[in-house]
C-alpha cells in the first residue's frame, strides 16, 4: 500500500473475553508521524487495544490496518516498535545481546546491528550498562531497555504502553524527549497512558477511553477548549456541595473544588451561590481546562449517562 | 496437520530470499539457540555435567568391584558371570539416566512457554515478524538438541567407564542412545504441549505423573503377558500408544541385553516378560512408526494450542 496510508486505522474494533467487554466499537485514524495519546483509567481497554492492533489478540469484530496492511500481517511488523506494559527481558542476556536478539527477529541487516544498538542504547541512556546482565537491572532500567528495543530499525510506528510506569521524573522527561524525536523523524507514536500530564505535554491528538469505549477524541486544542474554575473554600458541608451540581462536573478535593468545565461568565454566580450556602471563599482561579479537568469531566459525564 | 508443522521450515528459504540477506538466521533457529543459551547461562548444563561425571565415577568404581569380587573358594568370578552381572547392573544404571533425562525434560519443558507468557517475556518478541509456530518449533528443537547431546554424552562416558572397568559393552550402544533420547524427547514434547496452556508447575507435574503412570502401565501389561490376560495386556499396549516412554525404555533395555540373557528370557517363556527391566524382543516397527507420528501430533497440537491462545 501507499506510504500515505495512515499509521493506524480502525473500524468498529471490538473485543470480548467471554461475557466481559474489553473494547467496543473502536474507530480511529492516526496519521503518519503523529503522537497519539490513548488515555483512560486502569482497566479501560487501553492495553487490549494495543494487543489487538499488534495481532497478539484476535478481535471479536471489526477491522484494523497498520501502515496500510491488515492487522496481524507478519511483514508489517518489521516496521513497528513495541514496548509492552508488562515488560520483561531475558535476565541471562546482557543489554546489548537483548537488542541484538530484537535486531535479529526484526529482522535488520546484520551489518546495521552495531550502529542501531549503539544508537538505541545512547538514546535511552544505557550505554554504560550495555554489557551488564539484564538480571542486574532495576525496573526502570529494564523499561529503558524495552524502549531501546522498540526504537531499533527506525520503525514507522511505535506503540508505547505506559512507557514511564517505572521511571523517575528524569526518566519521564527523557521519554518525552524520545517521543518528540520519533515524531520529528516521521514515526507515528501510539502512547498508552493514564498519566495525563505526560500525554498533555507530548501528544498531538488524544482519545479518551473508558469501559472499552472511546468517550472523546480530538486534538488537544479541540479537547481542551473550555475553562475550569478552581475555588478554595471553607464551611461547606456535603449537602451544600451537592447543591453546586448546577455548575457542571465537580472535582471535590475537600478545601479545593474544581469545576472542570465552567464558563468564566458564570463565576460571579458561582461565588454568590457558595456564599449563600454559608461557604467562605479564599480564592477563585479560572484557568484553561487541563487534560486532567477534561478527563475528569468526561468520566463524570460517562458515569451519569 | 503436516502443513502446519512444516510451514516454518518451508519459510526458511523464502525468508532469506525475501530479505536478500543470507546472513540472517530464521526465527526457528533463533529460538532454538536462545533455548540452549538459556540452559547454558542458567548453569543447567554445568549442573548436569558435574552430576553425570560424579555418577560415572561412582559407577565405574562399582563396576570395577564386580571384577575383583572373590567367591567362597577364593577365586574371582568367571568372565561370563561378570558379563551377566554387569549387563544387568548397566540396565539399572541406565534407568537412572533415562529417569534424570525424563525428569529434566519435563521440568524444563513445563514452563517453556507458559512462564514467558506470564512474565511478558514473549510479548515484545511476538510483536516482531515471528510466527507462533516458529516459537514452538524453535524451543522444541533447542531442547531436543540438549536431550540428544545429554543422552549421547552420558552414554558415551558411562559405557566407556563400564568398558574400562569390566571389558563389557552392550550389544547395541547406538540404539541405546537413540531410545533413551527419544524417551526424553517424548516427555519434552508432552511438557511443551501442556506449557502452551498450563502454568509451568502444573504442566511439569502432569508430565512427570504421566511418565510414571506409563511405566506402571507397562509393568501391568507385562503381568498381563505373563498371565496371558488380554485385558491387562491391553493396558500396556494403550499406554505405549498414549505416551511411548515405556515402549522406548524397553527398546533401550533390549539394546543392552547380551545374547545369553535373551536366551535365558526366551527359555523362561511368558514369565520372562514380566519385568520392567527386561525385554525379549525389540520394539516392533509399527510402534516406532507410531512414535514418529506421535511426535508430529504433539508438535502440531502444541502449535495449534499456542496459536489459538490469547496473550
Amino acid at each position: 500500500m501507499a506510504a500515505s496510508s495512515p499509521a493506524i486505522h480502525t473500524v468498529d474494533l471490538s473485543k470480548r473475553f467471554g461475557s466481559t467487554v474489553a473494547l467496543t466499537g473502536l474507530s480511529m485514524t492516526v496519521p503518519r508521524g503523529e503522537i497519539f495519546g490513548f488515555l483512560g483509567p486502569n482497566g479501560a481497554g487501553k492495553t487490549t487495544s494495543v494487543k489487538l492492533l499488534l495481532g497478539l489478540l484476535k478481535p471479536t469484530s471489526g477491522e484494523a490496518w497498520l501502515l496500510g496492511e491488515t492487522i496481524g500481517d507478519l511483514k508489517t511488523r518489521n516496521r513497528i516498535g513495541y514496548l509492552p506494559e508488562l515488560f520483561r527481558y531475558q535476565g541471562w542476556l546482557d543489554a546489548r545481546e537483548v537488542l541484538a536478539l530484537h535486531c535479529e527477529l526484526a529482522p535488520l541487516e546484520r551489518s546495521t546491528w552495531k550502529e542501531e544498538i549503539t544508537k538505541a542504547l545512547a538514546t535511552v541512556g544505557l550505554t554504560d550498562r550495555a554489557d551488564d546482565r539484564v538480571s542486574t537491572f532495576s525496573k526502570g532500567m529494564q523499561q529503558r531497555l524495552g524502549l531501546a528495543a522498540a526504537l531499533l530499525g527506525r520503525p514507522e510506528l511505535v506503540f508505547l504502553d505506559e512507557p514511564t510506569s517505572a521511571l523517575d521524573p528524569v526518566g519521564r522527561h527523557d521519554v518525552r524527549e524520545i517521543i518528540r524525536g520519533l515524531s520529528a523523524r516521521g514515526t507515528a507514536v501510539f502512547l498508552n497512558s493514564h498519566l495525563l500530564s505526560e500525554v498533555e505535554q507530548v501528544c498531538d491528538r488524544v482519545a479518551v477511553v473508558d469501559h472499552g469505549r472511546v468517550i472523546a477524541s480530538g486534538t488537544m486544542d479541540e479537547l481542551l477548549s473550555g475553562t475550569a474554575v478552581r475555588v478554595r473554600v471553607g464551611g461547606l458541608d456535603g449537602a451544600a456541595r451537592t447543591k453546586l451540581a448546577g455548575f457542571g462536573p465537580l472535582d471535590d478535593e475537600g478545601e479545593h473544588l474544581t469545576f472542570t468545565k465552567l464558563d468564566v461568565e458564570r463565576v460571579p454566580e458561582l461565588v454568590s451561590t457558595i456564599v449563600a450556602l454559608g461557604g467562605r471563599i479564599y480564592e477563585v482561579a479560572p484557568r484553561h481546562q487541563t487534560l486532567e479537568d477534561r478527563f475528569l469531566q468526561l468520566l463524570h459525564e460517562e458515569e451519569k449517562s | 496437520m503436516l502443513v502446519v508443522s512444516l510451514a516454518p521450515a518451508a519459510d526458511v528459504a523464502k525468508y532469506a530470499a525475501d530479505l536478500g540477506a543470507e546472513t540472517l538466521v530464521p526465527p526457528v533457529l533463533v529460538f532454538a539457540r536462545l533455548t540452549i543459551q538459556e540452559a547454558s547461562r542458567r548453569r543447567l548444563l554445568l549442573a548436569l555435567l558435574v552430576l553425570t561425571l560424579l555418577v560415572v565415577g561412582f559407577s565405574a568404581w562399582g563396576f570395577h568391584k564386580i571384577t575383583t569380587v572373590t567367591r567362597s573358594d577364593g577365586t574371582l568370578l568367571p568372565p561370563t558371570q561378570v558379563t551377566l552381572i554387569t549387563s544387568q547392573l548397566l540396565i539399572v544404571v541406565t534407568f537412572m539416566y533415562s529417569g534424570v533425562l525424563a525428569l529434566s525434560a519435563a521440568v524444563v519443558a513445563g514452563p517453556l512457554i507458559s512462564s514467558e507468557v506470564e512474565s511478558g517475556l514473549l510479548l515484545s518478541m511476538l510483536a516482531r515478524p515471528v510466527r507462533r509456530s516458529e516459537v514452538v518449533i524453535g524451543k522444541w528443537l533447542g531442547l531436543a538438541v540438549l536431550v540428544f547431546v545429554y543422552a549421547a554424552g552420558s552414554a558415551f562416558l558411562e559405557l566407556a567407564a563400564v568398558n574400562w572397568a569390566t571389558g563389557y559393552l552392550p550389544p547395541h550402544p547406538i540404539e541405546l542412545v537413540l531410545y533413551v533420547a527419544a524417551e526424553g524427547l517424548s516427555l519434552l514434547s508432552l511438557g511443551l504441549v501442556l506449557s502452551t496452556r498450563l502454568s509451568g508447575i502444573t504442566g511439569g507435574v502432569i508430565a512427570l505423573v504421566a511418565w510414571l503412570m506409563a511405566w506402571i502401565a507397562g509393568v501391568v501389561g507385562d503381568i498381563g503377558a505373563g498371565l496371558q490376560n488380554s485385558a491387562l495386556q491391553n493396558v500396556g499396549t494403550i499406554s505405549h500408544l498414549l505416551l511411548p516412554t515405556d515402549g522406548l525404555w524397553r527398546g533401550a533395555v533390549y539394546a543392552m541385553e547380551p545374547d545369553v540373557i535373551l536366551a535365558a528370557l526366551r527359555a523362561a517363556g511368558t514369565a520372562g516378560r514380566a519385568n520392567p527391566f527386561s525385554a525379549v524382543d525389540p520394539p516392533p516397527n509399527a510402534f516406532l512408526a507410531w512414535v514418529v507420528v506421535w511426535f508430529a501430533l504433539m508438535l502440531t497440537l502444541a502449535i495449534w494450542s499456542f496459536r489459538t491462545r490469547e496473550i
